[in-house]
């Protein structure tokens, strides 16, 4: 058992090294393999030669729909926990800002009957959450922690106890009529019409590779250089003369806007939104697929977020013994929390740094522990 | 705002509001006890609250009453409700001590950072209540009416039965006895020494492992003796409940100073009020946004609480 495990681990890390050793041009042109790969992906003639992965229970299409806007969410919320450290457990939170500005300003239901088109409200939604993630920052983000982790849960709550409880967010009965992204092909019809999901699965994965791309730099630069040094000892980094408040709130802020962005494609797809979408679970799931991908690392978070909603997916209709798979969801994912914490905390694709750090706690003693 | 509907309201909110506050309160004091020695928020703690609640339920349903059954006759009142509380207090200190075993002493033994202890507790959190909500069916289900809700006497155009006088005198006592506990007897001593300093505690002899252990047990054994008086006031239960209540009990600890015991008490009852209050005078439908107000502006505010924080210095 642990030759296999070691031989797996070998493996793993050996195909790390020759990914670094190889030359530019072999990296481009394999990352441009995956990325054609997922933009073929939803296309029958395509996935009907791949088995058993395309789902079963539902329209595969629509499942990668979802599939994108929860990669785009764990992209953001790493971020949050994975770079600068702070424990979001109200993530979904934003995701919520996000479609429920898309629903207030467009749809002919709301009473504001402003019934604007979807672009219009994109930077709109994006701006909200942004605010939202400040204002939620501002007095949390000096306290430790875990306040930070029951603050942040408690935010969520708020939202969805206001989206049932506020007379204009129209509870239960929710908004109808959203309007789609806008867009015609030659003939006349819209691309993004009601009953095929890909072109908004083109469109978020789209966007994913922009966020990724803009992520990436970000971290290379001063600002992800901070985020990492909060991580890592916050003390230390504030007495090296990191100004550590202002840097939290940019983490948070930065992720609170992508889970915004995310609930706006998420409005422009599904035409109609109401409370019934943002349960409290969906945010541990969401910091499920960040753990469960490793924190610190944007291909975690990407594989992470994709492999979480993709799972449920499988399960949905599966029978196991005569035991609805799809049942114990919620379940499999507490316990993927608890398991990956206590062997693997670095998560299946792993930071270096992050590990290097996990590692690195282990050596220093502790009287009677 | 209505603040007619407050003031005519205004005693049949404040029983209301010290009753629940007290269920608050017995549950604050898990996370004040782990957090005050640990110094981490036992997010599962929601969790061994619903076990006591559930194993209550079960051991009703063991002797035959079930959501209609009624009980009458001081000597089977007395006997249903204290085999429940044993029954449920066992429950709950078990859960707890399992929770302790698995999700929180493996990271310990490795030194993990403070974000590992909290991500492992939502996951046993999640574990327990879906383990609930799978059993049940995720349907709610009906308590007996094991304490009669008559009103015994009337204070104004307020009546009190012996459902509020049997919570708020449980949380009493059982408060008490916790309070003594640790400032008298060996293990509190223990626990005030290790809630001090964890490493000179364990310097001077004292089983660190041990007294983490005895925290949890006790946080457990109030929790789930709030789960019978949960089951005696509200007459039903669902899977989901702990979560919201568990938010609450970590505001009332928060609010009377996370860490102090007596500030659970004060924290519990204020934080009852303060959201019966707010639902009298906004809407039902805005209570249970009270807590987490109290919460962000609390923290914004006051972070330490109100008696201050600190297991150890409560009466060094």
């Amino acid at each position: 058992m642990t030759t296999v495990l070691e031989k797996v681990r070998a493996g793993r890390e050996a195909a790390g090294e020759r990914w670094r050793g190889a030359p530019r041009w072999v990296r481009w042109v394999l990352l441009a393999a995956v990325i054609a790969f997922f933009y073929a992906l939803p296309n029958k003639e395509f996935y009907q030669w791949l088995g058993p992965i395309p789902t079963t229970g539902s329209n595969f299409g629509q499942v990668l729909f979802m599939m994108s806007i929860y990669v785009l969410l764990a992209v953001g919320l790493n971020i949050v926990v994975g770079f600068a450290g702070l424990l979001d457990l109200g993530y979904f939170g934003f995701f919520a800002v996000g479609a429920y500005t898309v629903a207030v300003l467009t749809s002919p239901s709301s009473d504001l009957k402003t019934v604007w088109p979807w672009l219009t409200v994109l930077p709109i939604g994006v701006a909200l959450a942004l605010v939202s993630g400040v204002l939620l920052g501002l007095p949390t983000l000096r306290l430790r922690g875990d306040y930070l982790a029951i603050v942040t849960l408690g935010f969520a709550e708020m939202i969805r106890l206001t989206a049932t409880s506020a007379g204009f967010l129209r509870g239960q009965r929710g908004f109808n009529q959203i309007p789609h992204p806008p867009g015609e092909h030659a003939d006349g019809t819209p691309i993004f019409g009601v009953l095929d999901a890909r072109p908004y699965y083109w469109l978020v994965l789209t966007l994913i590779i922009l966020v990724v791309l803009g992520v990436r730099n970000l971290t290379r630069s001063r600002v992800g250089r901070a985020w990492i040094s909060i991580r890592e000892d916050e003390d230390a980094a504030q007495l090296m003369g990191v100004p550590t408040f202002k840097f939290k709130l940019w983490a948070f802020a930065s992720g609170a806007a992508i889970g915004g962005l995310a609930g706006v494609l998420f409005a422009g797809k599904q035409n109609f939104v109401n409370n019934q979408s943002f349960e409290l679970l969906n945010s541990i799931i969401i910091l499920a697929a960040v753990i469960l991908g490793g924190s610190g690392n944007i291909l975690g978070a990407i594989v992470g977020g994709g492999l979480a909603y993709y799972l449920i997916e499988r399960f949905r209709g599966v029978e196991l013994f005569g035991i609805e798979l799809y049942e114990y969801r919620f379940m499999f994912f507490g316990l993927c929390l608890i398991v990956m914490m206590i062997y693997r905390p670095q998560g299946l694709i792993a930071n270096r740094r992050r590990a290097a750090e996990f590692k690195d706690r282990r050596k220093e003693v502790i009287v009677g522990g | 705002m209505n603040v007619d509907g407050l003031i005519s309201n205004f005693g049949e909110l404040t029983t209301t509001g010290l009753t629940v506050g007290a269920i608050y309160a017995l549950v604050a004091l898990g996370y004040t006890l782990v957090y005050g020695v640990l110094r981490l928020i036992n997010f599962a703690h929601s969790e061994v609250f619903i076990t006591g609640a559930y194993a209550a339920l079960f051991t009703w349903a063991a002797f035959g009453l079930t959501g209609n059954s009624r009980v009458s006759g001081v000597g089977s009142i007395v006997f249903y409700l204290l085999v429940a509380m044993l029954v449920a207090a066992l429950a709950s200190a078990t859960v707890a001590t399992v929770i302790e075993r698995v999700a929180y002493r493996p990271l310990r033994k490795r030194n993990a950072p403070p974000l590992a202890f909290l991500i492992t507790a939502i996951g046993a959190s999640i574990v327990i209540s879906e383990a609930f909500g799978v059993y049940t069916r995720r349907l709610s289900r009906g308590a007996p009416a094991v304490v009669p809700s008559e009103p015994l006497f009337r204070i104004g155009n307020v009546g009190i039965s012996w459902v509020e006088l049997l919570i708020v005198g449980s949380a009493l006592v059982m408060m008490v006895g916790l309070d003594q506990f640790i400032n008298r007897s060996r293990v509190g001593r223990g626990i005030r020494a290790v809630s001090q300093d964890p490493n000179t505690a364990a310097l001077m002899g004292v089983n660190k492992d041990r007294i983490i252990m005895m925290v949890f047990i006790a946080g457990g054994l109030m929790a789930g003796v709030a789960g019978v008086l949960y089951n005696v006031r509200i007459g039903a239960l669902a899977y989901s409940v702990g979560f919201l209540l568990g938010l609450k009990a970590f505001t009332a600890a928060v609010l009377g100073g996370i860490g102090n015991l007596r500030g659970a008490l004060l924290g519990g009852l204020l934080l009852g009020l303060t959201e019966n209050y707010a639902s009298g005078l906004f809407g039902a439908q805005w209570k249970d946004l009270t807590a987490f107000v109290v919460l962000v502006v609390l923290l914004m505010f006051r972070p330490t609480g109100l008696l201050g924080e600190s297991l150890g210095r409560a009466r060094a």
